[in-house]
Formats: structure tokens, C-alpha cells, sequence
């Protein structure tokens, strides 16, 4: 019992390390998480006498004026005017006739959505004819649009430009270049001037009256990402198609090449994508198969319940968001060490009641397994009902790593692939230097002696198989973040984490590794010629095949520990 | 051939110690039958087509555990995977039958099966042709999953993949071929799988005298497999196949090539579990790929475990015995059927390691051994 105790010790201070860690993270600013429906919340700040004066101008301007207007709110508030004209641009603003307030009107559908410019407050419906629109012209529109790029260019925040900068590349025009241009002589972030340039450069490839220059330009494009990017460089190639001229010949001859660069890029993207993803459902086999590892790799036990073992972490996490809601953002951290100690013990039960009377006959442990693995499920849909439950994902979970315009990593599955990896070391920890794992191998390898040297086999036994279901429910707590969490979630995994075994070699734990890795990757490289069920079929053939040849795994055990 | 027909020339026992249990089969099937014909619905004798069918299914089941039976009892071949030769076969059977809708589907093509109306498909698949005709089909029950037993079979022998390694294999080749048959290119209905059967060799397939047809071939079928089981492992080729059980080294040091002898063995189980879904399928009348789950497969161990494993008999009754009380737990309480289900799984591990028969035999022998005891006792009483 004691060496539970220090392993969940362990494990907890782990998981404590790994929360501080999280909470002094700096991935979500106060920011983001204000949830404003309609993104219009403006600083609240107090409006000076003038501003207020010129937004009452303002409703009831005719449209020549309102372009002064306009501009002197501008240059008197900078930015807190970005609501005001946004809304304008959208034509969404309207004012209260009774008292010229300012609102914004946003159509959803049949319904019309009310809500006070200034405050973003939601208000009632109002009828029609109390309110009335303020008339935009083309020629505002012109002037809104520059004037909402300037100031979100000229936002403290670099992440803003660099957001606002991107929403340019749409449609650049002559005023917005020429802004960029202004702006990029002052421009200390190397990322946001490198975008900058980018911009310059697309309108140089287009506009550039020298075609040298529009070459220079062209070759500069040929790194980057940005499907504006693409897009640009094939309207070039495609205006210059069937030109006789040299000059053009050669326009398109560099845009071309460019788009060629990029498309390869792309490609090598696309591979760097596929293995990522390959990756990742090899991190979900390894965590599927990691407890199998040690209860069928070391002990020998063929457990047919360790799926449920992963499902009853799954169903463990479930419970604890439920209990908790509020807390949805430390709910894991809660969720894991719970999971282990239900996992754990219901598998030092069933070890203590049924696999021990079993002990040396494989084959009827697998029976005697598999209907435990019935009942487990019986209960859980009993208990639970037979549907899926709603496991949520805390906010620092979802999202997505952006590394360029066409690669991205999801968080959940980069956490999920470290968090596999940090549990399997943990595990190879537990196994190769503590106490513990110098008995569970001892065992392992020869019964009768670690016996006669004192240790207590059956309490190392109960042990073993604890820690073993104890992994697989924190795996489960893992891929609840991905999967459904239902009645046969342990089902579908149990026949995958037997094959990541077998394959990497029993009693192998970096076997386990190296299969769980090889098989997730050669599936998602098969997936996007043959189809995910026909990949999947293809590699269960691969391993049958394979079992064929070397019925010991990849890595058969060597030496005494070997039969 | 010298060495075959040497294998098979000890002198089996005869069908003796399996005769009552097939004169049992048989007259019960004829009671059942004459129950169903001979008295109307009122009569307490009267055996309604319902259960004319069910015994039917029953005793596909049952010959589907006497194959599983005849590997893992007689060779300690635990295959979690032989309801993908029940499936196979079922799926054999199924395309005969498919075939035999002729016009008569929903979309009234008298070449293409609806489902390949429906994914718009142009011609018959190469492998469709001549599944309308039942011999080619009967043949094909019997070819495919027998070749793929001994391809998976010599596979996993020659290599020595033994106990519980060859039990996941079997499973994952099941799960294999469970995905596969979920997919519509394959040509088998996909999800929905085959079924909307109308006539059986010009026969109504609704109609009572065709159940009750199929009841008694089903039967016979059961009788004929349970007797051939019993001669091929009666005869020296079953000794041997004992031996390897027992101790497979041995047997090989023996002289003998033990993995042609498991190979054999597991095609000839392969054979007899797809005659048992071939048969199956037209009493039920659907065949999907829910048929080949792994869990399906484990649950004819679980017949042939509380059976009682190594005794033909024995299997069959486990397969009898667990089905009926599935038949009348779903119907009561649905909820508890896995429970016990799982239940016995564990218990019967534990407790009993021979299954009912095994359980039979012991008792028998207690009594045995007691009336051994006391003539033994009188017997040297009397020579003192």
C-alpha cells in the first residue's frame, strides 16, 4: 500500500507542478475572454463635451458634411470611435429620434438586435419609426475603410496590426498602400513589418508601372503562405498569358516559378501536417495501450476489461464536471488523480478476486476478463444511460497553434501528444528506479525467485495491476478531450492497444512506444490515398502479417526475462 | 495418401457414445415438427412457426460453438474470430438469396441487388457472377472460408503463433473484416447489409413448411457435422491433435508436422462454422456486418466454455443452454442479460473449468468411485 501511496504522491505533484504551470501561462489574456455578442464594446470612458457634440452633428448631418464630421470624431477620439465606424461601414447605425441616441442594429435572421452604441448594452425592440438610420455614401465608405485601418494600425497591441493588417490583404487599395507604406518607416515589430512589406510587395507585383520592379516583387512573394498571396500571383500569371512581350514573358515566367515555390511548400506542409496528425493518434494509442503495457507486457495478464479501465477515467472526468461546473477550467487537474485512485482500485479488485485464481492459464484470464469488461459496461450504461455524455474541454484546451497561414496545430491534440509522452516517462520512472518497479520486473521475470528473496508476490501483483488500470483511467480522462465518452468507449481501444503491444514487443514498454508512433503515423500516411477504414483495415492486416513473421514483436525481450 | 489413410485407419468407437444425443436431436426436431403440422394453434401440443425458427437459429448456434469446440476443447486453438466463417458463409448465402429477388425488388432491376441500384452501380461485380445458382453458392460457402482459414491458418502455424497471441489475431482479422464489410464499395450492402430475401430454391421463405424445412436440414446438418466431428477426432488424426494440445513440442519431436495437422483442423472448423451461417441466414433473413463484431465471436466461447470445452456434446448444449436463456432474459429484462452474461463468463472460469458437462461427469465419478469404494471394500472384506 505504501508504494500506491508514494505513486499517487507522485503523480500529484506532477499534476500540481503542471496547474501552477498552466495558471502562470500567459496564453490567455482578460482580453479574449469577454464575451460581447455583438463586438461592439467601445471604452466607456467619458466622451469629452465636443465628441458628444459632433456624434449629435452627426445624425443629423446631411451627407456632404458628415465626411468632416467624421473626420474631426476621428482625429479627436482614435481609436474608441472603431465601434462607431464599423457599425457605420456595416450600415448598421441608427439613432433614437426622441433623444439622437446612437444605436447599433444588427439583423440575425427574422430577428433585429438592439444594442446602445456607446455602452454595447442590449435594448429593447424599438419601432420603427422611433429610429433612423444614418445614410452612408460610397464615398464615406471609402473613408470609413481607410480610416478603421489606420487606427487599427496604429493599435499599441502588435497582434492587433498584425490581425488588422491581414484583413487588408483582401483588398488592397491605393489610400491603404499608401498608409502601409507611411506606417512601415515607424514600424519597430519585425513581425508586423514583415507583413507590411508583404503588402507593399503584392501591390508592387501588381501595380509596379517598371516590370523589373514587378519582378523584384514577385520573387520577394514567392515565401509566403497567405492565399491572398496565391491568388495575386495567379491573376498575374493569368494577365500575362499569350503576351508576346518580353517584359511579360518574364513577369509571368518569375510568377510562375513563385507559385511553383509555394505550391511545393505547400505540399511539404501538407506532409509536416499528415505527420502531425499521425503523431497524435499514435500519442491516443500510446495512452490507450500504455497500462496494457504493463498488465498484459509485464504481468502477463490478458485483461480484455482494460478498455473499460480507460473508460471508466472517461466517465470519472464526466462526473467531476458535473459535480463542479463553475470550475470547468481546473476540472482536469481534479479529474486526473481521481481517475487514476477509481481506475486503480477497481483494478487491485479485480485482480485480488478473479485474476489471481487464474494465475498461468491465459486463455480463461481472457474470458473471465472479458466478462467483467461486460458487466463494467452493463453498469456504466445502467448508471449513466447508454448515450453519449457532453465531456466539455476548458478553454485553454481549445484553439489552435498557428504557425503559418496553411499550418496550424490544434492545442488538444499537441497537449494530448505531450501529456502521453510525460505519462509514459513517468511510467518508465516508476518501472526503472523506484523500488516498486525493481519488484514488479523482478516478478515479471522469474516468480519463484523474487519469492524466496521475500517479496511479497501477490501484494506486487495487486499493485502492478492497480498501476496498470490506474493509467489507463487517466489515458481515459486524456481522450475524453477527443472522442465520445460512452458505454463502449473502452471497446473500441481495446482491440488497437493489444495490436500496439503485440506489435512493439510484450514486456516491452519503449516497444509500446515505437509501435504506437509507427502504426499512428503509417495510418494517417495511408488515410488520404485509401480512406480511413480501408487504412485502418490495411494496417490490422500489416500486423497480422507481421505477427506472422516475428511473433515476438519489434523488440523481443532478450535474455533471462525472455521465456 | 499412405500416411492419411494410416491416420484414419485406427478403429474409431463408432458413433456410439454420441448416438443418444443425436436420436435426442432428432426426435425432438420430428416432435417439434409434427407439433407445428399435426395440431392447430389452440392445442397445447401445438408448436407455433415462431418457435419452429427459433430452434432453427438454436441449432445454428449450436453448430457454430461444435466448431469452436472442435479447435479450442481438442487443439487449445482459443479462435475469438470464428464468427467471421459463420459471417462468411451467411454472407454466401445471403448473395444466393439476393439473387433470387430477381425483379421483385424495390427498384425492380432483375440483374443488380436494390442496395447496388441505390449506389447506382452499372453491372454485377466480378465476384456476384454465378451466386445465382445455388450450387455455385453452396460451394462458395464452403470455399471462402475455408481458404481463408488456411491462409491465416498456415500463416500463424508454420510461424508458431500459439495461446493468446493467435487468440488477439483471430480477433483482429474478425475486426478487419468487420470494417471492411461496413464499407459500401465492398459490394455487400454496407451498413444495411443483405437482406429483403423472398424464396429459397423456388420456395416462399415466409412460408411454414419452408421454416419448417430448413428446421429439419438444420438439424441433420447438426447430426451429420456432430458425427463427422466425432470420427475425425476419434480416429488417430485426433490423437495426435490431442497431443498437440496437451504438449505441442512433444508431439513435434514426435515426428509429426503439428502445424498441417492444426491448419487442416482449423479449416475443417472453419467449414462447419460457415455451413452454420449459411443456414442461419435464410431463418432469420438478414445477414450485416454486425455479424463479424469481436464480441459476437467471444460469445460462442462463452457457449462452448459453460458447455463444457473438449466434449462435442457438451458444446452443444452450452450453445443451447446460453441462448435460450438470452432468448427469455432480453425479452424480461434486458438490462440484466449482460450482467449475466459477464456473470458467467467470470463464474465459469473460475468455478467451473470443465463447463456442465465437465460438472456431470464429476458428480458421475464421485458416485463412481463411491460405489468402487464400498464393492472394493467388500471384495477384500471377502478375501479376508
Amino acid at each position: 500500500m505504501r508504494h500506491f501511496l508514494v505513486l499517487c504522491c507522485t503523480l500529484l505533484a506532477l499534476f500540481s507542478t503542471a496547474l501552477v504551470a498552466q495558471q502562470t501561462s500567459p496564453t490567455q489574456p482578460a482580453k479574449l475572454a469577454s464575451n460581447d455578442p455583438s463586438g461592439l464594446s467601445m471604452s466607456s470612458a467619458s466622451l469629452t463635451k465636443t465628441t458628444e457634440q459632433l456624434l449629435v452633428q452627426l445624425t443629423r448631418a446631411k451627407l456632404k458634411q458628415s465626411l468632416t464630421l467624421l473626420e474631426k470624431i476621428a482625429h479627436a477620439e482614435g481609436t474608441n470611435m472603431l465601434p462607431l465606424f464599423d457599425t457605420m461601414l456595416a450600415g448598421n447605425l441608427y439613432f433614437i429620434k426622441r433623444n439622437n441616441q446612437l444605436i447599433s442594429v444588427v439583423k440575425n435572421g427574422n430577428q433585429k438586435h438592439y444594442h446602445d452604441l456607446l455602452t454595447a448594452k442590449a435594448l429593447e425592440p424599438l419601432p420603427k419609426k422611433a429610429i433612423k438610420k444614418i445614410r452612408v455614401n460610397n464615398k464615406i465608405r471609402v473613408y470609413l475603410r481607410h480610416i478603421i485601418a489606420k487606427l487599427k494600425l496604429s493599435d499599441d497591441d502588435p497582434a492587433a496590426r498584425i490581425a488588422a493588417l491581414k484583413s487588408l490583404l483582401n483588398d488592397l487599395n491605393a489610400p491603404t498602400i499608401a498608409l502601409i507604406a507611411t506606417l512601415r518607416i515607424e514600424e519597430k515589430s519585425h513581425a508586423v513589418s514583415a507583413i507590411m512589406d508583404l503588402a507593399l510587395s503584392m501591390n508592387q507585383a501588381l501595380n509596379a508601372p517598371l516590370a523589373i520592379d514587378k519582378i523584384r516583387a514577385i520573387n520577394l512573394l514567392e515565401r509566403s503562405l497567405e492565399p491572398q498571396v496565391r491568388n495575386t500571383l495567379t491573376l498575374i500569371s493569368d494577365q500575362y498569358a499569350g503576351s508576346e512581350d518580353s517584359d511579360a514573358l518574364s513577369i509571368k515566367k518569375a510568377a510562375d516559378k513563385a507559385l511553383a515555390n509555394i505550391q511545393q511548400t505547400t505540399a511539404m506542409y501538407g506532409y509536416i501536417d499528415q505527420l502531425f496528425f499521425g503523431l497524435s493518434l499514435g500519442s491516443v494509442l500510446l495512452l490507450a495501450a500504455i497500462g496494457l503495457a504493463i498488465t498484459f507486457g509485464m504481468m502477463g495478464v490478458i485483461n480484455m476489461a482494460h478498455g473499460e479501465m480507460i473508460m471508466l477515467g472517461a466517465y470519472t472526468t464526466y462526473v467531476v464536471q458535473t459535480l463542479m461546473p463553475n470550475f470547468l477550467e481546473y476540472s482536469l487537474w481534479v479529474a486526473l488523480p481521481l481517475a487514476f485512485i477509481v481506475s486503480g482500485c477497481v483494478g487491485i479488485l479485480i485482480e485480488r478476486f478473479v485474476i489471481r485464481y487464474l494465475h498461468g492459464r491465459p486463455l480463461e484470464t481472457l474470458l473471465a476478463t472479458f466478462g467483467i469488461s461486460l458487466i463494467l459496461q452493463q453498469l456504466v450504461r445502467s448508471i449513466f444511460s447508454p448515450l453519449n455524455r457532453q465531456v466539455s474541454s476548458p478553454q485553454w484546451m481549445s484553439g489552435s497553434l498557428e504557425i503559418n497561414p496553411i499550418f496550424s496545430l490544434t492545442y488538444n491534440r499537441l497537449y494530448i501528444l505531450a501529456f502521453a509522452l510525460l505519462i509514459f516517462f513517468a511510467l518508465l520512472f516508476i518501472l526503472k528506479k523506484t523500488s516498486l518497479g525493481l519488484n514488479v520486473r523482478a516478478v515479471s521475470q522469474n516468480r519463484d525467485m523474487a519469492k524466496a528473496m521475500g517479496i511479497r508476490t501477490g501484494r506486487v501483483d495487486a499493485m502492478t495491476f492497480g498501476l496498470g488500470s490506474g493509467i489507463a483511467g487517466i489515458a481515459g480522462v486524456a481522450l475524453s478531450q477527443l472522442t465520445n465518452v460512452g458505454p463502449n468507449l473502452g471497446q473500441s481501444y481495446i482491440i488497437d492497444s493489444f495490436m500496439v503491444v503485440v506489435f512493439g514487443g510484450v514486456g516491452n514498454i519503449l516497444g509500446t512506444l515505437v509501435a504506437a508512433f509507427s502504426l499512428g503515423i503509417a495510418n494517417k500516411v495511408l488515410e488520404p490515398t485509401t480512406g480511413a477504414v480501408l487504412a485502418s483495415i490495411f494496417v490490422l492486416v500489416f500486423i497480422i502479417l507481421f505477427i506472422q513473421k516475428r511473433p515476438k514483436g519489434l523488440f523481443p525481450q532478450k535474455g533471462r526475462s525472455a521465456e | 495418401m499412405s500416411q492419411l489413410s494410416k491416420l484414419f485407419s485406427r478403429k474409431a468407437n463408432g458413433v456410439g457414445p454420441i448416438l443418444p444425443f443425436i436420436v435426442i436431436l432428432l426426435v425432438a426436431t420430428t416432435a417439434s415438427i409434427l407439433g407445428n403440422l399435426l395440431f392447430d394453434p389452440s392445442s397445447i401440443f401445438h408448436v407455433s412457426t415462431y418457435t419452429i425458427t427459433l430452434l432453427g437459429k438454436y441449432l445454428c448456434y449450436a453448430m457454430l460453438a461444435l466448431a469452436v469446440d472442435i479447435v479450442w476443447g481438442y487443439c487449445g486453438i482459443l479462435s475469438l474470430g470464428h464468427g467471421a466463417f459463420f459471417a462468411l458463409g451467411g454472407y454466401a448465402m445471403g448473395m444466393y438469396l439476393m439473387r433470387q429477388i430477381g425483379d421483385r425488388g424495390v427498384y425492380g432491376n432483375p440483374e443488380l441487388p436494390d442496395f447496388m441500384v441505390f449506389l447506382d452501380w452499372q453491372s454485377l461485380p466480378w465476384y456476384w457472377q454465378g451466386m445465382d445458382n445455388f450450387g455455385v453458392a453452396m460451394l462458395i460457402v464452403a470455399l471462402v472460408p475455408g481458404t481463408l482459414a488456411y491462409i491465416f491458418g498456415s500463416l500463424a502455424f508454420r510461424s508458431r503463433v500459439t495461446g493468446v497471441y493467435l487468440s488477439i489475431m483471430t480477433q483482429a482479422l474478425t475486426y478487419a473484416l468487420l470494417l471492411a464489410f461496413f464499407r459500401n464499395e465492398m459490394g455487400f450492402g454496407g451498413n444495411n447489409g443483405l437482406t429483403d430475401f423472398k424464396e429459397i430454391l423456388g420456395f416462399r421463405l415466409q412460408a411454414d413448411s419452408t421454416r419448417i424445412a430448413l428446421l429439419a436440414v438444420t438439424s441433420i446438418a447438426l447430426a451429420i457435422a456432430l458425427i463427422v466431428s466425432h470420427l475425425v477426432l476419434k480416429s488417430r488424426l485426433g490423437k495426435v491433435v490431442i497431443a498437440i494440445r496437451d504438449t505441442e513440442a512433444r508431439a513435434r519431436f514426435l515426428g509429426y508436422r503439428t502445424d498441417k495437422f492444426k491448419v487442416w483442423l482449423f479449416v475443417f472448423s472453419a467449414v462447419i462454422a460457415a455451413i452454420a451461417g449459411a443456414l442461419y441466414v435464410p431463418q432469420v433473413g438478414i445477414i450485416n456486418p454486425g455479424e463479424f463484431s469481436p464480441l459476437n465471436s467471444i460469445e460462442i466461447v462463452v457457449w462452448v466454455a459453460i458447455g463444457g470445452r473438449g466434449t462435442l456434446v457438451g458444446a452443444i448444449i452450452g450453445a443451447l443452454i446460453v441462448n435460450y436463456a438470452k432468448t427469455k432474459f432480453t425479452i424480461l429484462l434486458p438490462e440484466v442479460w449482460l450482467f449475466a452474461l459477464g456473470g458467467m463468463f467470470v463464474l465459469v472460469t473460475l468455478f467451473l473449468p470443465k463447463g456442465l458437462t465437465g460438472l456431470m461427469s464429476q458428480l458421475h465419478q464421485k458416485y463412481l468411485k463411491k460405489t468402487v469404494t464400498e464393492t472394493d471394500e467388500k471384495t477384500v472384506g471377502s478375501r479376508v
